[in-house]
């Protein structure tokens, strides 16, 4: 039984407990249902949720279980020989995997597979014909775990229904059987959907629990197969796919901070100038349509931002600017990437400028501009150094969305890991290079490839720091003139 | 110091220009965010319209029954064996009888040479409607077929003359037989409607290369968001906003939205690398894994306004309702959510549509693959390979043939119309729906 089917099954005996729910707390107060505590239809959603949800949550719990025991069984069964040199024991799994579903293809077109499975060649023919390829040829032990994985499977199946089965009935009947007229379901009810709404807002923690273990665990792994020396104080970016690589983080933060730099130096002075114009001196019909405008920039999705780079604005910059000049002939560089993040980025600087702005408090303009202050000199000098906090905050927070920025610069910045001063060179960026070590060919236990977790985490704890140092520095200023 | 107050005095001057100086850089500071905003949109637009249209070449096919069934049982799977190069032969062959009995002059082009004008995926198109219908055999059927891309390109411009001297995938020959050949009516540039239906194509075939499979992909990652994160973000809003204590937990869960919020998308991506796929053994490239990453990475952006349209419904609607004996669940559930529902819609449109715009999660779990086949019906197909826009944008912007730049513009503005129509719907239903007290 597929597991779709199980829920859906689940949910219906949910309903008719709905049903029987409320019949029997109209049966119980013979019809009145004035006698009731609370209205019949909180009799029966009581009666729902005591039936369907403990199933349903286990089998969730079920679904994320069973197959990391059906693997510790699976590998149990594995002998040292079925792990070739250089191969990991989670390739050979993926093996058995394979092994087992193609058994189970074999099967559904009417193949004998008890037969095949004594014969290993033969097997593997059978299998191509099923159009399943392996890694590696089938041993004896593979095939044993193969079967031992797709029994588990079937057998854990046939459990899981029994199991949620029982947990309905039971869960349902002990509901039922609690249903007296002075039962106060609503508030049982209510006190039930508090325990969800509270289990939904506790996903945002589990989310950053994920991303806090799930990086630091694969970090560790990489330190333990490459030296967080060399890591944190090497210059070398060099990874090979043979081992003995060079993973030196300064290269990618260098190039990080120079394109994160130009795209500020483009975003700030335009982003800001906007948003004073726009507070201070824009029609109100101006600000109506022109403010929008530029929001739509922090609309369009960054692939889009990517493809004007690498289309557009790279080539460009490198016929009439790099060449000419001499500064080279590459069309991703750092300048392309910065110079497209920069507009990227103009929104987020001009949003929450112009806001700001508008919370700094008429009377401090208005006692300047009646000392005679022009209104560019009232800007200049009270109005800017009152919102400086804020727009600091505002830079922060768009320093760090172009710091995390990746697909801008995986299209425009380049791949090559440099230390370098010319801007029309290509260079490239911790982002670029958790996507080009995660999405290459490298088998997943190497260091190579778990070096973009460690890169990950880089990004996510320098990342953090500038947001809540972003933020504490923006609340901190709202604070002061509400 | 001159008396006059007609007249200004040197400072004066120079404070007044010094203002009008700082006005102007406002002015210039928006002309150049708007200018780069119509840059882009321009860019974009221009290279990728043309993905719109394709040219294509029609002319009557002679099914020989002797090339494509050589044991004449018309038994699919014999004639099978006949690969893609047989049915392009005949293609060029057939081409070339339609270009000789119209009086064409092809300046004494061999047949193959007359068949590279025809794309290599027509062929395949052509064997599969015959392996379908073996009925065909024997028949003179009208046939339309893709044009080869360098030819397409060239009606688009993108290939001339000179390009097509250094280029070995075409000649100027062929260029001048296509032009000939649009004169009497074989060849034509018409509404590229596979664009948006087509599954990709390889590398070599951007003239068949189209959004299908990414279209469908997106829009089962989009259900699963919505599916997902509408409920779960609705209800922690309420929870946040309606129930929830001031203590340290509720303190947590808050900082903990406000950063998540801007927690770069790519780290969503190892996310889902490691829990999803290498620990919860989900397949790659899955519609459901890219719908789960999307959906924890849209959850605070939805969170985030949904309070704040819950914080806009005024305490007197809560008070009556308290008043008159409801509960505080039966106050929300029947007052507070349904008076905030449109700004709690919006806000999640507005989730939405950048969940539909984000790539970098998504290339992380594998969505970068190169898929053709089309994931079959929900819910199964959410477990099968599929492809998204965004991805298959950047996908096509990795390959060598120029032809994909035009398709990637053209993946795009379907991605922006989308978007578009996403962000109308919700503005409308701002507009619309909400309610000032």
């Amino acid at each position: 039984m597929s597991t779709g089917v199980l829920c859906l099954i689940i949910v219906m005996l949910g309903i008719a407990g709905y049903v029987l729910g409320q019949r029997r707390a109209v049966a119980s107060a013979a019809g009145d249902i004035r006698k009731l505590h609370s209205l019949p239809a909180f009799y029966g959603r009581i009666t729902f949720l005591m039936a369907a949800v403990p199933a349903l949550l286990l089998v969730v719990i079920w679904m994320l279980v069973q197959p990391v025991i059906i693997e510790q069984r699976a590998l149990s069964l594995l002998v040292a020989s079925d792990i070739p040199a250089g191969s990991s024991p989670q390739l050979v799994i993926a093996d058995v995997h394979r092994l087992a579903d193609g058994l189970t293809r074999i099967e559904a077109t009417g193949g004998d597979t008890t037969a095949l499975a004594k014969d290993p060649a033969k097997l593997k023919a059978a299998l191509a014909a099923a159009g399943v390829v392996m890694g590696h040829d089938p041993t004896p032990s593979t095939i044993a775990a193969a079967e031992a994985t797709r029994g588990m499977a079937r057998v854990s199946g046939v459990w899981l229904a029994v199991l949620a089965l029982v947990l309905v009935v039971t869960g349902g009947g002990w509901a039922l059987s609690r249903i007296v007229p002075t039962y106060r379901a609503r508030n049982a009810t209510e006190q039930f959907a508090m325990v969800l709404l509270i289990a939904a807002s506790l996903i945002a923690v589990l989310t950053t629990v994920g991303i806090v273990l799930s990086l630091l665990s694969e970090t560790l792994h990489f330190f333990r197969l490459y030296p967080a020396q060399n890591f944190f104080f090497s210059t070398v970016w060099n990874p090979k796919f043979g081992g003995g690589s060079d993973l030196g983080i300064w290269p990618l933060v260098w190039g990080t901070l120079y394109v994160s730099v130009i795209s500020l130096l483009v975003a700030v002075p335009i982003g800001l100038m906007s948003a004073i114009y726009l507070a201070e001196y824009a029609s109100k019909r101006t600000r109506s349509w022109v403010k929008p405008a530029i929001e739509v920039l922090a609309g369009i999705p960054t692939i889009v931002y990517g493809l004007f780079a690498l289309t557009t604005v790279g080539p460009m910059l490198r016929d009439w600017i790099a060449q000419p000049l001499g500064f080279g002939n590459s069309a991703s560089s750092v300048m392309t990437a910065g110079l497209v993040m920069g507009i990227m980025v103009i929104p987020f600087v001009s949003s929450l400028s112009d806001d700001i702005i508008n919370a700094v408090p008429q009377s401090l303009r208005d006692g300047s501009l009646g000392l005679g202050a022009t209104p560019s000199e009232t800007i200049r000098q009270v109005v800017l150094p009152a919102a400086l906090p804020g727009i600091v905050g505002a830079v922060l927070l768009a320093a760090s969305r172009a710091i995390g920025e990746t697909m801008i610069v995986v299209m425009g910045a380049g791949a090559a890991a440099k230390l370098s001063l010319n801007p029309f060179e290509a260079m490239t960026t911790v982002t670029v290079k958790i996507v080009s070590q995660l999405t290459g060919d490298t088998e997943f236990g190497s260091p190579e490839t778990l070096v973009a977790f460690a890169l990950g985490l880089t990004l996510f704890t320098f990342t953090l720091c500038l947001n809540i140092i972003a933020l504490v520095i923006v609340r901190k200023y709202r604070e002061q003139y509400e | 110091m001159s008396a006059s107050l007609l007249t200004q005095d040197p400072r004066t001057r120079a404070r007044n220009a010094t203002e009008r100086r700082f006005q102007a850089y406002g002015r210039v500071a928006i002309f150049l965010a708007l200018a780069a905003l119509v840059w882009l949109l321009v860019a974009i637009f221009t290279q990728g319209l043309p993905a719109f249209k394709q040219t294509f070449l029609t002319f009557p096919v002679t099914l020989d029954a002797a090339v494509l069934d050589k044991s004449g049982h018309g038994n699919p799977v014999e004639m099978a064996k006949v690969s893609t190069i047989g049915y392009g032969k005949l293609l060029a062959a057939s081409l070339s009888a339609e270009i000789a009995a119209k009086g064409i002059d092809t300046g004494g082009m061999a047949d193959k040479d007359v068949g590279a004008l025809i794309s290599e995926e027509s062929a395949a198109t052509l064997r599969d409607m015959v392996l379908s219908k073996p009925g065909l055999l024997g028949q003179t059927i009208p046939f339309t077929a893709l044009a080869n891309g360098r030819i397409d390109g060239f009606f688009k411009g993108r290939v001339t003359m000179e390009t097509a001297k250094l280029d070995k995938n075409t000649s100027p020959e062929k260029l001048v037989l296509a032009g000939k050949l649009q004169d009497a009516g074989i060849l034509t540039v018409t509404l590229n409607g596979g664009f948006l239906t087509r599954p990709d194509a390889s590398d070599k075939r951007p003239e068949a290369a189209g959004l299908g499979v990414a279209i469908i992909g997106s829009l089962y990652m989009m259900f699963v968001v919505l599916v997902l994160a509408l409920p779960i973000g609705v209800a922690a809003s309420v929870y946040l906003e309606e129930f929830a204590p001031k203590n340290a937990l509720t303190d947590l869960i808050e900082v903990n939205i406000a950063n998540l919020a801007a927690v770069p998308s790519i780290v969503y991506g190892i996310l889902g690398l490691s829990i999803f796929i290498n620990f919860g053994g989900l397949p790659r490239s899955a519609p459901i894994v890219g719908g789960l990453v999307l959906t924890l990475m849209t959850l605070p952006r939805i969170i985030i306004p949904t309070r704040a349209a819950l914080k806009a419904v005024p305490p007197s609607i809560r008070d009556a309702a308290l008043g008159i004996g409801a509960s505080k669940l039966q106050t929300v559930s029947h007052h507070v959510l349904p008076l905030a529902m449109p700004g709690i819609l919006t806000g999640t449109i507005i989730g939405l549509a950048q969940a539909l715009g984000e790539t970098a999660p998504l290339l992380l779990i594998g969505m970068v693959a190169f898929v053709r086949d089309f994931p079959g019906a929900p819910p199964s197909g959410l477990l099968d390979p599929a492809s998204a826009l965004p991805v298959q944008i950047y996908n096509w912007t990795q390959r060598g043939d120029p032809g994909f730049v035009e398709r990637a513009s053209g993946a795009i503005i379907v991605l922006l119309v989308f978007l578009i129509a996403m962000n109308t719907v919700a503005i409308v239903l701002r507009r619309k729906y909400e309610r000032r007290w």
